[in-house]
């Protein structure tokens, strides 16, 4: 500090002030913006990484064409997508009262899991002993349970000690993980740990495979949006995440609250790891929910915890995912490309909330009276 | 006397959004003097501090030290000027230490070495008369050692120019004399003093010269011994204002709400009251007053259902004997309760029981006027919750010390914000936003709350208005009983006012009124009777008719009390 | 062979990766950032350091600058991945979980496509011994405690003794508890958060590159480098908050991790395939235990600093 003195003293080179409001368009055109600068820098990592770009710089229109064929260039592909988006969307939901009442669930992707394995457990024990339909009736009941008792042990803690539940949630992935783990172990007699497909327990084809895990998640979101905005249930757990003190002092059941919404959300999990294992696998391993858990607390953190907004935000991130991995095929790129893709993205769109919460001030244009 | 400017300002202005904080100020600052700056709260007294302190920028203007310009960007560059800054909110790590809070920042000191650092603290302490322990943790301090700590942490690093930001405000009358002690010996010692105050007692007694602030705007400086109290309030407020409040006569008082030996621990396990007795009547205004944190949050929020007893009593008295029961405060499932206890009778004055009506003949029965109270109510509200309270249709209203973080929800708009006490009426799973957006645009318009409408945020309200729409919201509901902690604080001179008159109004209506506030006069001049805490303990009990400023004073400190809070008739 | 002692030297030298990883982490929330990319910078730590000795592994270098220089690889691999972090939650005041969630997806992405280029013959099998000189030659299982375990010790303790015995620690704590306290007294906030953030990324990568180089020495080690960045996260409540005791922490984790490998080699120990994975289960539910356990006790000295998770903007008003 003392050179600067010395130096002449000037006054600061950006100076920053928070913004009343913005015009939505205006925020939106900045998001749009922050996403395609980050499709540039993709170009450039992707030159920087594949090798068929760097040798045919020409490609490079290609490249980008290629994030959109990914997702549409077939009814098969379009379907895909919209299927994926379904089950990303139906996680991001899960976790959205959680998030409203500012309880930080990182725990969707063991509360998924414990939701499959709820419904293949069934599958496997009852399958073709009781007729298909009690089955899958039972199936849905039992994902339900577990991705709610998943939910509901770390919010007993938080509910009587505040027992941090970022930390608590995500140490349940593991255990969820270890579990499934367990169950391959003993019902697998050969020991290779692969289930392969059960034969029962399959959820009915509405004209199309996907169709109805995509008529479902549309059905929640629109189920969520109602339960949250205009629900008594919905405005205790937002009065509870604006502020505790508030909630006691009009007297709200805090722990009650946190218990409750916390079993929907967990529920609302293993609705997720039903669609997942009645609807598409049938079989399960560790991995089959693939980290979804996590990418859906960024789905549904990029549209600010409103259930309307996800169905944009998780089609953003279908779509990259989507592309990225069609690039990976088309150019022959390590198939773990698309996580690159979308972190980049990521961090454009995430960094853009800076310009549309703050405004800058750089020096010598602030005396013009900048107030807006 | 040749006097040295020690710092200057010019055309200094800040804005905040539209907000404009400070216009075009200019004031001087001379060495070995101490200058109050005063204004009501919000005129941009703290802002403009907080631009010689560096913890704001201003979008205009410039300031002078010796004469050459000085550009203050951040704290740090206001240190290396020697200049300090003890904010009204300390700033303090509470895991730390005294001394370690001292030495924060310090980096080109040499070695980390506490126990030199703890040797020096000693000797300013020493210096100056002040009481320290270097080595206590700031979470174990009261108030005014942590103010001690800041007004160290800034003589330890050599400032010659210390702003002083409401220095008073949590501090007793005899503590408030101890630091006037310090202030003027740094004074003698060439250092320049600003105080930042609303209070104008203490600016004729510890000040020079007197800087006074209205609406962001530099009234005039003028020496305090050229000026008196009456000038200096017509500057600060800018016309003569009658500062009496007027006050009714109580009316028809009757004990509303007996408390008895409250005693309470708060989740550290310390004894937060100790054996609290006092009846507030119906149709008065009991004042509280007490330096803060003498366990007036807590008294209120225990009252309120918000804090589990150690022990004691909160009765609540209704003179119900011979009057109709009504939907307004019972709901039906409370009606039909009291029916099977045997609490009605009919004009005749003979025993009514509803058993094996339909409700709907219950209603009619009801709405008839015929259902009466056989005695007054008397419900004890030991352990109950605010929701218990409220089913019990008891019509407590409480207006606590912090708005957006207990009464209201900040990032909720005005009309959500009406439903947060009554959103459980009416049947099935969904809101009904019809009824409270209409109460929302009511008490907009009779309190003239200044909004874009009812969809704002109240977080985006000024002070006052975020105030009225609390009050009003308390108000609205009829209550039997009103709590209000520190209503006026931080809110201008007509707001205030509104909030006077608001009581008054309640008191009037017969609602047993209980006030906390900090600011004896207002104290004096709006209640009926005042109680006294300190410590968590009921020191005395006066007329407010009567009683004098330094009587309340010395009971605001007194450590034990004989009598507990027996002192009423 | 004393199975015990290779048992207990083996979960020293697992520890080392969570010892890095956690110091790394304890730094970071002490500046008051909650740092979940930790995951996605211990991969690209390993990702870095084995990129450079790739790119010297066959040189004909020296062996010490061999091990200086893929460290140093490791070492910067780490910070950069801290600067994105810092850059967004810090200057931007992004939300710092979800920026820490989106480094995780990209680091550990990144990190598996990176390793697809290395060639392992190159960057792991001529390196792998360099590492482990301290004990070189060595038959017993000491040998297999290399350099970057006993930097990971010496990190974690001098880490500790930065953060209580210096100044720049107790700025640093002082960011972490109260930034508006830090900057009133003059403390470039966003320097302190810069470097903490920065070094402690360091630090994390440093975990992969010790796993992925020297603890495993195998070509698939990197795969699981992520879910032992999470274990580092867990770590930081176990040791609570305190650098030095990540040694402590991390040797139980290890012990807990390699026990169910162990445990059937202990004559008389019969252990079925199905155990496996619920010994596997036990840190987690032990860090579970722990979380519990301090939130219960609710001990001042021994909970998160205060302002962690929230940006701090001077002019809040």
């Amino acid at each position: 500090m003392s050179e600067n003195r010395e130096k002449k003293v000037r006054e600061p080179l950006v100076h920053l002030t928070r913004r009343s409001i913005m015009s939505p368009a205006k925020a939106w055109g900045i998001r749009v913006m922050a996403v395609l600068l980050g499709l540039l820098v993709c170009g450039i990592v992707a030159f920087l990484l594949v090798d068929k770009l760097r040798q045919n710089p020409g490609r490079i229109g290609e490249f980008y064409y290629t994030f959109i064929k990914g997702s549409f260039s077939t009814p098969r592909k379009a379907w895909k997508f919209f299927k994926d988006l379904a089950i990303l969307l139906c996680i991001a939901l899960a976790l959205t009262p959680a998030f409203r009442m500012r309880f930080w669930n990182t725990g969707a992707e063991g509360q998924t899991l414990m939701g499959i394995w709820g419904a293949i457990a069934v599958a496997f024990y009852w399958g073709g002993k009781i007729p298909e339909g009690l089955l899958l009736v039972l199936m849905f009941a039992a994902s339900l349970l577990c991705g709610a008792a998943w939910g509901l042990i770390p919010a007993l803690f938080k509910a009587k000690w505040n027992t941090n539940e970022t930390l608590f949630t995500l140490m349940m992935n593991y255990v969820a993980s270890y579990v499934v783990a367990y169950f391959l172990v003993v019902w697998v007699p050969s020991g290779s740990s692969n289930l392969g497909k059960l034969k029962y327990g399959k959820l009915p084809s509405l004209g199309h495979d996907y169709l109805l895990i995509i008529l479902v998640t549309l059905l929640l979101t629109i189920g969520l949006h109602i339960y949250l905005n205009y629900s008594k249930h919905g405005y205790e757990l937002n009065v509870v995440g604006e502020s505790i003190r508030t909630a006691k002092y009009v007297g709200i059941g805090v722990g009650k609250v946190i218990i409750r919404t916390m079993i929907l959300s967990g529920a609302l999990c293993g609705l997720a790891g039903y669609l997942i294992a009645a609807g598409l696998d049938q079989t399960i391993t560790t991995e089959s929910v693939g980290g979804q858990g996590f990418t859906a607390i960024m789905v549904c953190w990029l549209a600010k915890f409103h259930p309307l907004g996800m169905i944009l935000t998780a089609g953003l991130v279908t779509l990259l995912d989507h592309g990225a991995a069609q690039i990976s095929q088309d150019f022959s790129v390590a198939s773990d490309f698309p996580d690159v893709v979308v972190g980049i993205i990521l961090f454009f769109v995430i960094g853009s909330e800076f310009f549309i919460n703050y405004q800058l001030h750089f020096r010598g244009h602030e005396k013009e009276g900048s107030v807006k | 006397m040749e006097k040295k400017l020690a710092l200057q300002m010019r055309g200094i202005t800040k804005r905040f959004g539209s907000v404009l904080a400070n216009n075009h100020v200019d004031l001087d600052v001379y060495e070995g003097e101490i200058l109050a700056i005063l204004g009501e709260n919000g005129c941009g007294k703290t802002t403009l501090m907080n631009m010689i302190a560096g913890i704001y920028y201003p979008d205009e203007g410039h300031i002078y030290m010796e004469g050459r310009e000085v550009v203050i960007r951040s704290p740090k560059d206001a240190f290396d000027h020697r200049i300090g800054m003890i904010h009204q909110h300390f700033k303090l790590v509470d895991l730390f230490t005294a001394a370690q809070n001292i030495i924060l920042g310090m980096e080109d000191q040499g070695r980390y070495n506490l126990k030199d650092v703890n040797a020096r603290v000693r000797e300013i302490a020493e210096k100056y008369g002040f009481r320290l322990d270097p080595e206590k943790k700031v979470y174990d301090m009261s108030v005014s050692e942590k103010q001690t700590v800041e007004i160290i942490k800034v003589l330890y690093r050599g400032a010659d120019v210390l702003i002083l930001d409401e220095p008073t405000a949590v501090l007793t009358p005899q503590e408030i004399d101890r630091l006037f002690a310090v202030l003027r010996k740094m004074k003698e010692d060439g250092k320049s003093i600003i105080i930042i105050t609303h209070k104008l007692n203490e600016v004729l007694e510890v000040s020079d010269r007197v800087a006074i602030l209205r609406r962001g705007e530099h009234i005039a400086t003028v020496n305090t011994a050229d000026t008196n109290e009456a000038e200096l309030t017509e500057m600060m407020m800018g016309q003569k204002i009658d500062l009496n409040i007027r006050r009714s006569d109580p009316v028809n008082v009757q004990p509303r709400l007996i408390i008895n030996g409250l005693n309470l621990y708060d989740s550290e396990r310390v004894h937060v009251l100790k054996d609290v007795s006092f009846t507030a009547y119906a149709g008065e205004i009991l004042g509280i007053a007490g330096i803060a944190g003498s366990g007036q949050r807590e008294l209120l929020e225990a009252i309120a259902g918000l804090q589990p007893l150690e022990s004691g009593e909160i009765t609540f008295r209704n003179p119900k004997k011979d009057k109709p029961v009504t939907f307004f405060h019972k709901s039906l499932r409370r009606v039909e309760e009291l029916d099977r206890e045997h609490a009605f009778h009919d004009p005749q004055g003979k025993e009514i029981s509803f058993k094996g009506m339909s409700r709907k003949d219950i209603r009619k029965w009801v709405d008839s006027g015929e259902v009466l109270f056989k005695e007054d109510e008397i419900i004890d509200l030991r352990n109950k919750n605010p929701l218990e309270i409220r089913e019990l249709g008891i019509r407590l209203s409480f207006v606590p010390e912090d708005r957006l973080g207990m009464g209201l929800v900040g990032n909720m708009d005005i009309t959500d914000n009406m439903m947060l006490r009554s959103y459980r009426k009416g049947p099935g799973g969904l809101l009904d936003r019809k009824k409270p957006r209409a109460l929302a645009e009511e008490i907009i318009q009779s309190l003239q709350v200044s909004t874009p409408g009812t969809a704002t945020p109240v977080r985006r309200l000024s002070g006052g208005n975020v105030q009225k729409v609390l009050v009003g919201r308390e108000i609205a509901f009829a209550p039997k009983v009103l709590m209000a902690a520190y209503p006026v604080r931080g809110l201008d001179i007509n707001s205030s006012y509104t909030i006077y008159h608001l009581l008054t109004r309640q008191k009037e209506n017969g609602v047993a009124v209980i006030f906390v506030g900090e600011d004896l006069d207002v104290l004096l001049a709006l209640s009926d009777r005042i109680l006294v805490m300190n410590g968590g303990r009921v020191t005395g009990l006066v007329d407010a008719r009567s009683a004098t400023k330094e009587e309340i004073g010395l009971m605001m400190t007194r450590t034990e009390s004989r009598e507990g809070g027996e002192a009423h008739e | 062979m004393n199975i015990w002692l290779d048992f207990f030297i083996d979960s020293l030298a697992f520890g080392a990766t969570f010892i890095y990883g956690s110091t790394g982490e304890i730094l970071t929330e002490k500046a008051g950032h909650l740092n979940l990319g930790i995951p996605g910078i211990m991969c690209m730590g390993g990702a870095g350091g084995c990129l450079v000795l790739n790119l010297i592994g066959k040189s004909g270098m020296p062996g010490f600058l061999i091990v200086l220089l893929g460290t140093l690889g490791s070492l910067a691999a780490g910070m950069l991945m801290g600067l994105i972090y810092s850059f967004l939650t810090v200057t931007l005041r992004a939300n710092q979980n979800v920026t820490g969630l989106a480094l995780t997806t990209f680091g550990a992405g990144l990190m598996k496509v990176l390793m697809k280029l290395t060639d392992p013959v190159v960057y792991l099998v001529g390196p792998k011994q360099l590492f482990r000189f301290p004990f070189a030659g060595r038959t017993d299982s000491l040998q297999r405690l290399g350099v970057l375990f006993f930097l990971a010790v010496a990190v974690a303790i001098a880490a500790s003794w930065v953060l209580f015995r210096t100044r720049a620690g107790l700025n640093l704590r002082a960011v972490g508890e109260s930034p508006a306290t830090a900057d009133a007294v003059g403390i470039n906030v966003t320097r302190y958060k810069y470097a903490a953030t920065m070094i402690g990324s360091g630090i994390a990568g440093l975990g992969g590159f010790y796993y992925i180089i020297d603890y495993m020495a195998s070509q698939e080690a990197y795969l699981s480098i992520e879910a032992f960045g999470w274990l580092s996260i867990a770590l930081v409540i176990f040791a609570l908050w305190r650098p030095h005791l990540t040694i402590l922490g991390s040797t139980v984790f290890g012990l807990l991790f390699s026990c169910s490998s162990y445990i059937a080699n202990i004559p008389g120990v019969q252990i079925t395939m199905a155990a496996k994975p619920i010994l596997k289960m036990l840190p987690y539910l032990v860090t579970v235990l722990v979380l519990i356990v301090t939130s219960i006790r609710n001990k001042r000295e021994n909970q998160p600093p205060a302002s962690l998770g929230q940006s701090y903007f001077r002019e809040e008003r």
